[in-house]
């Protein structure tokens, strides 16, 4: 199995996000708030790389998601598909062509194939919309192709989505974003809610595309596992921007930055011995929360600054494995999750803990 | 069949479920949810129960509990409590047996909290109706109950909202060991949770566990969690038990090609990557057949010779 993405420094992306911004406003005429979603995210997906987005919910995966889709309006920054910044060439909404070089598949395939139509007319009209349909022998031709490359049998072209099963509706789902032959595919959890048996081979399929055919992939997850599976890199998001981005296996087996640490440490690993240590983890919420040291400080190439989000670079340059100085605070701290109430919670229980040992 | 291994505690077994079988009648025709199931756990034990969706595991909990409704009815086998027949329990008994004999949390429990009182409110109402304490009495043991999962005794006068979801979780795991009951039946705990927030939650689950000796009936599909925390577990597919072992065992050998795929389904974070198979899609098993002791401890429903044919063929 090849690890190593087969992009190089000097290509063009084939997607690229930078400097992305996204509030969200509420409340009234004279008390508006701002949320600030998304802290000014650079990432980038070579051709024919996977790059697997993790995070807790809330950390803001789904809406960089939904501003790649162009669901969502970016408040500021940059949307490169090729080197085009996208978001100006079409200004208000995503273009066809946009949509035939990015296609998404999403979480839930029994919400995104309409029960009355059957298969074949999914894929038949993904085509006929992208002038790709043809005649209808070069058209059954497609079809027919299409199934196979997902791993379907052809004369499911006839059935409807409700005698599928979710993993087959998924493959369904994964058939209509390749109908347009799209250079990317988003895909946000594609697994999370299929039954755990048939999860792998979603995955397996998706590699088989990138391998086969050469797309790129954003694969959005919470499943640091199937990240490290599928994906050549990872990149970590905390409260709206990225904090470790590298190769999987490297990034998972040198975690750097504390919050990385605690999700790695979280999941369940047969393997591991002894996997949860308490106060440790409440150490790593605390260091999270509340940093109160870098371990890069006093490197004279990248000085540490709590204004600028400076990256550090870990281990070999070769694994482009970076963290993201840990002094530094975004001015708005997204981290509206339950990490923050819990670790103020775990603070507390150790003082009064020590306070009770303190007078025993 | 009797599945009597070795477990960690004594040998007595708390539960006893022989032969049980489940149907769900409609007027046309019945499904059979559960299908001649046979396990037993032992004092301060943890069982695990793995299996996806639809193949009867969540049943099964809600017939220890005798909360099976219409059109659900135990068709047949016995479920025994400490010696006493579940099945046969009155309405009183049945009242004792649920929360102060055996406790469960459910899937999203942390919303079943009652909105518009406190969490303690919600605890002393267990103490008194329950237990028949006093007020002040039952206050003192809430404090002590919410420190039990760590959670600061000031939120005794906290509302459900003003907790974040794990922590309310951690209150309504509290609420059910408030009697101190013998069995926990915990039907996926931690799914709608963080992955930090869900192993914090189960490492709380082992260390109440630790401390009060109860047994625990553990629900999930998430075989790392399950072999990580349980001692033996067993894993369903259509309403039977196709493999039941010590958990290490399983993990480290499973053997049913449906264990096999549902291991595969969690890929591992250290060493190499290697390729993973899962089921192919539309493979089904059926006529499942009893279990047989493979090793020591550990059983298997064997294969019929086409079926193992069809899997073969399918992952190639």
């Amino acid at each position: 199995m090849t690890v190593h993405s087969k992009a190089s420094e000097s290509e063009v992306p084939a997607l690229e996000v930078s400097g992305l911004v996204k509030d969200f406003h509420s409340g009234g005429l004279f008390s508006r708030t701002t949320v600030r979603a998304l802290g000014g995210v650079d990432l980038s997906i070579g051709r024919g790389e996977i790059v697997a987005l993790v995070g807790e919910s809330g950390s803001g995966k789904s809406t960089l998601a939904r501003c790649i889709a162009r669901l969502e309006k970016p408040t500021a920054g940059k949307i490169l598909l090729d080197g085009v910044n996208v978001l100006k060439r079409d200004r208000f909404q995503a273009s066809k062509d946009y949509r035939a070089q990015l296609q998404m598949v999403f979480q839930d395939p029994f919400g995104s194939l309409n029960p009355v139509h059957r298969i074949g007319h999914f894929l038949t009209r993904s085509l006929a919309l992208h002038g790709k349909a043809g005649n209808p022998a070069e058209l059954r031709g497609r079809l027919d192709g299409l199934m196979t490359t997902v791993g379907l049998t052809p004369d499911m072209l006839n059935s409807y989505p409700h005698e599928l099963s979710g993993g087959q509706r998924q493959r369904v789902a994964i058939a209509r974003a390749l109908a347009v032959e799209p250079e990317v595919i988003l895909a946000d959890e594609p697994t999370s809610m299929l039954d755990v048996s048939v999860r792998i081979g979603i995955l397996n399929l998706l590699r088989g595309l990138r391998d086969r055919q050469g797309i790129s992939m954003l694969y959005i997850t919470h499943d640091l596992a199937s990240a490290r599976y599928l994906a050549d890199r990872i990149a970590v998001m905390f409260a709206g921007e990225l904090v470790e981005e590298g190769e999987s296996l490297d990034l998972l087996a040198n975690p750097a930055h504390p919050y990385t640490r605690l999700l790695v440490s979280a999941v369940p690993d047969p393997a591991r011995t002894g996997s949860y240590d308490p106060s440790a983890r409440a150490a790593l919420r605390a260091a999270v929360m509340e940093p109160a040291s870098c371990a890069y400080d006093g490197d004279p190439q990248q000085p540490c600054s709590a204004t600028a989000p400076v990256r550090h670079q870990v281990g070999d340059p070769a694994n482009r494995h970076w963290v993201r100085c840990h002094l530094y605070r975004p001015a708005s701290a997204a981290a509206g999750n339950a990490l923050a109430t819990d670790a103020l919670e775990d603070a507390h229980q150790d003082e009064s803990r020590k306070a009770a040992v303190a007078s025993a | 069949m009797t599945v009597s291994q070795t477990s960690p505690g004594s040998h007595q077994p708390v539960l006893e479920i022989q032969d049980l079988t489940v149907k769900y009648r409609g007027d046309t025709r019945s499904t059979t949810a559960v299908d001649r199931v046979s396990f037993s756990i032992g004092t301060g034990e943890i069982f695990g129960l793995a299996g996806e969706s639809g193949c009867g595991k969540s049943t099964i909990a809600n017939a220890i509990m005798r909360l099976l409704r219409d059109p659900a009815e135990i068709a047949g086998g016995s479920i025994r409590f400490g010696g006493k027949d579940v099945l046969a329990l009155g309405k009183e008994e049945l009242r004792r047996f649920r929360w102060q004999d055996v406790a469960m949390v459910f899937q999203s429990a942390m919303n079943s909290l009652n909105p518009v009182m406190t969490i303690g409110d919600q605890i002393v109402d267990i103490y008194t109706t329950h237990a028949g304490y006093s007020r002040k009495e039952s206050l003192r043991r809430a404090a002590e109950l919410l420190e039990l999962v760590r959670i600061d005794p000031a939120r005794l006068k906290s509302y459900p909202h003003q907790l974040s979801g794990g922590m309310r979780q951690r209150a309504v795991i509290a609420m059910a060991v408030a009697l101190k009951p013998s069995l926990l039946i915990l039907d996926e705990p931690t799914t709608a949770l963080d992955v930090v927030v869900q192993q914090e939650i189960m490492a709380q689950i082992k260390e109440l566990q630790h401390q009060l000796g109860f047994s625990v009936l553990f629900i999930t599909h998430d075989m790392s969690l399950m072999v990580e925390l349980s001692h033996r577990m067993a894993v369903m597919y259509g309403g039977r038990i196709v493999e039941t072992a010590k958990a290490k065992d399983i993990h480290a050998a499973p053997r049913h090609p449906y264990t096999q795929a549902l291991m595969g389904a969690f890929p591992p974070l250290t060493g190499p990557r290697v390729p993973l198979t899962g089921l192919a899609d539309g493979v089904k098993f059926s006529n499942i057949a009893d279990l047989q002791e493979e090793t020591p401890g550990h059983f298997v429903a064997p294969l019929p010779a086409d079926q193992s044919a069809v899997l073969e063929g399918a992952r190639s």
